[in-house]
């Protein structure tokens, strides 16, 4: 799988799950999600299980930070620790 | 010296008379928040001194004198009124933390209207629940949280105006719908605030018990006397600090220590509308000069697990006293916040209900770490017996807190809901519903709740609401719903679920479910654990029972289970 492949995905999800009304905001890679709000740090669980459930991988919690899920690219960043690229 | 002084003095000397004297308030006058926080601190001269720096995730930052804050929530009253809303109407405020929320919060006071603050997180059904009940007429948001209104709308006949503060204008807006440009709004020099009294109804937070839908707890203007006093003594504010209290103002401490405190004391507060981040945090600590910071513990925990490494990068020596609330503050924070910051985070203990703090941590008293401290002067509080509800002498015990009533800013009633209301006085006795202790030197220690209520990050989620709403997923047949230890937020919600036929337990199914929470009520609602069980232990007569689901989640006993239908 691409490392484009792997963006596209977690942007779709978190298109999907996250936002509010998508006919108004549209994200790229690098649109702040947690410091803008879009992913609450409660809702970055929710964000977490799915790349782990997604890529059999696990998280630890020193790793799942607010800092490593601020965007799509810095989210395929921190999967690319797992091997997932 | 802090402002407060000596404590055993003001506890023994203080009456809330002293702070009607500070505000100019005798009985019987008007006593208007909004007037108060705006029309009166300009009246003292401070007209050109900065109210509000407010800063967005984008890094944009604006500053607001108070003049010109008096200015433009006159504005808005002037706009809610022109619109046909009138005193005594529930007007929602379902914003992220904008400068329009803080001055519609005022504004709404202002012109007589009951403030009903929502957290923007909130989904759907959590939104309409509270909508519905307090059958609010007005709602003031953006356009990015208009969507989740306009599902519920067609089933809230009573709410007439939604007012969109930030409309780009490029796609119609729908019928009940109208823009609203505070900054493009002839801005309003005189408004004749309405003449509210004393016990006139002010705000509605709504908060979470363990049966039933969320209740609103109704606050008056008086409140105000409460607000502004422990404001002054226990966060310490004076003329020249910078204060920064992190709460958003859905929540009862983003509107009492967010807004009504520190603006009545007319002190310049600086607002972060962006999500938590240890460096940015720090950063604007900084940048801002910040000297006075009221947090949560939750947050805190989350900084400890950065380090004090993190803290030394920037330039935080403007701190002079911090505090926290909303969750025990645990003893290692503190002392990990003096070796931080070379100061101890002080815990403050209140609720929506008490509308102001109660039990706190001084400035300049001695704190005992992991302590909630004394009641603050004026308040008699105590802890009672769990079945007869008389005050414990026995140092150590545990009891159930209770406050004497009659401090200004105790809720007045529960929206619709008066019956609850006087239950929760026993024995001449506001029963605040957390077992605590009291030492031998006058210190409360919290123990925890004494009901099935999930305090999570500082926030209190209820499990019937979450239950019930997991019942409407396609394939949940059961659930019962408690909370599960976390190290950051104290508590988490931990659902257990029993499926319907043809559906299987699987992680795919578990984050569906999480989700669907998570957008009907709120994320702070959604479980972070869902654990599938064939069945659920249940009482003879068929009732889940919650609390041995929750005792083997904190390892206690499981208590009496001869009701028991299953083991």
């Amino acid at each position: 799988m691409s490392s484009e492949e792997i963006k596209n995905i977690v942007l779709e999800y978190v298109e999907e799950e996250y936002l509010d009304d998508e006919e108004d905001q549209e994200i790229g890679y690098d649109t702040p999600l947690i410091s803008s709000g879009i992913v609450d740090s409660f809702s970055m669980v929710s964000l977490k299980r799915f790349l782990e459930t997604r890529y059999k991988i696990q998280i630890p919690d020193a790793k799942a930070t607010p800092e490593a899920f601020d965007s799509v690219n810095k989210i395929v960043q921190l999967l690319k620790e797992f091997g997932i690229e | 010296m802090s402002n407060m002084g000596d404590y055993q003095e003001k506890k023994s000397s203080f009456t809330w008379q002293q702070s009607e004297q500070e505000l100019g308030y005798r009985e019987g006058n008007v006593i208007n928040i909004g007037e108060y926080c705006t029309d009166r601190i300009c009246r003292q001269g401070k007209g050109g001194k900065t109210a509000l720096i407010w800063q967005g995730h984008s890094g944009e930052t604006r500053k607001y004198t108070f003049d010109r804050m008096r200015i433009l929530t006159n504005t808005i009253a002037a706009y809610l009124e022109g619109l046909g809303l009138r005193a005594q109407d529930r007007i929602c405020l379902f914003m992220d933390k904008i400068p329009e929320l803080y001055f519609g919060f005022l504004g709404i006071l202002k012109m007589g209207g009951i403030a009903q603050p929502l957290f923007s997180a909130f989904g759907g059904e959590s939104l309409y629940t509270r909508l519905a009940d307090a059958q609010t007429r007005g709602i003031i948001t953006q356009r990015r949280h208009l969507k989740k209104v306009r599902k519920i709308l067609a089933d809230l006949p009573r709410l007439e105006f939604v007012i969109v503060v930030d409309d780009p204008g490029d796609k119609p807006l729908r019928e009940r719908e109208m823009a609203f440009d505070l900054e493009k709004t002839r801005p309003l020099e005189e408004y004749d605030c309405f003449q509210s009294r004393a016990e006139t109804p002010s705000v509605l937070h709504y908060t979470s018990g363990t049966t039933g839908q969320p209740k609103g707890a109704q606050h008056v203007h008086y409140s105000l006397i409460s607000q502004y006093i422990t404001t002054k003594w226990v966060l310490d504010l004076r003329e020249d600090d910078v204060y920064w209290c992190t709460a958003d103002p859905g929540w009862v401490t983003g509107t009492s220590y967010g807004i009504i405190g520190p603006w009545s004391n007319g002190v310049t507060q600086c607002v972060l509308d962006a999500g938590f981040q240890t460096e940015r945090w720090y950063q604007f600590i900084d940048d801002f000069k910040v000297t006075v910071w009221y947090s949560a513990p939750t947050a805190i925990r989350s900084l400890m697990k950065e380090g004090t490494g993190t803290v030394k990068k920037y330039d935080l020596s403007t701190l002079r006293h911090m505090c926290s609330v909303g969750e025990p503050l645990n003893a290692e924070a503190v002392v990990w916040s003096e070796e931080a910051f070379g100061l101890p985070f002080h815990d403050t203990y209140w609720q929506t209900e008490t509308g102001s703090m109660i039990i706190t941590n001084f400035p300049g008293m001695k704190i005992k770490p992991g302590s909630m401290g004394k009641p603050f002067p004026g308040i008699t509080a105590t802890v009672v017996d769990f079945k007869d509800h008389q005050p414990i002498e026995k140092p150590g015990m545990v009891g159930l807190i209770a406050v004497k009533p009659g401090w200004p800013s105790m809720f007045r009633t529960y929206w619709n809901n008066e019956e609850t209301y006087r239950s929760k006085f026993v024995n001449g006795w506001y029963i605040c519903g957390d077992r605590a202790s009291i030492d031998e030197d006058g210190y409360f220690w919290f123990v925890g709740r004494d009901d099935d209520v999930i305090n999570t990050g500082g926030h209190l989620v209820g499990p019937f609401e979450i239950e019930s709403a997991l019942l409407e997923h396609e394939a949940v047949a059961e659930s019962a719903v408690v909370s599960k230890p976390d190290p950051v937020n104290m508590e988490v919600v931990k659902a257990f679920i029993t499926l319907k036929p043809g559906f299987e337990p699987s992680e795919e199914l578990e984050l569906k479910i999480m989700n669907f929470i998570r957008k009907k009520l709120s994320p702070l609602a959604m479980p972070q654990e869902i654990e599938f069980s064939d069945s659920l232990p249940k009482t003879r007569s068929g009732k889940i029972m919650r609390r041995l689901l929750k005792a083997r989640e904190w390892g206690e006993e499981i208590g009496d289970t001869s009701t028991l239908e299953n083991d």
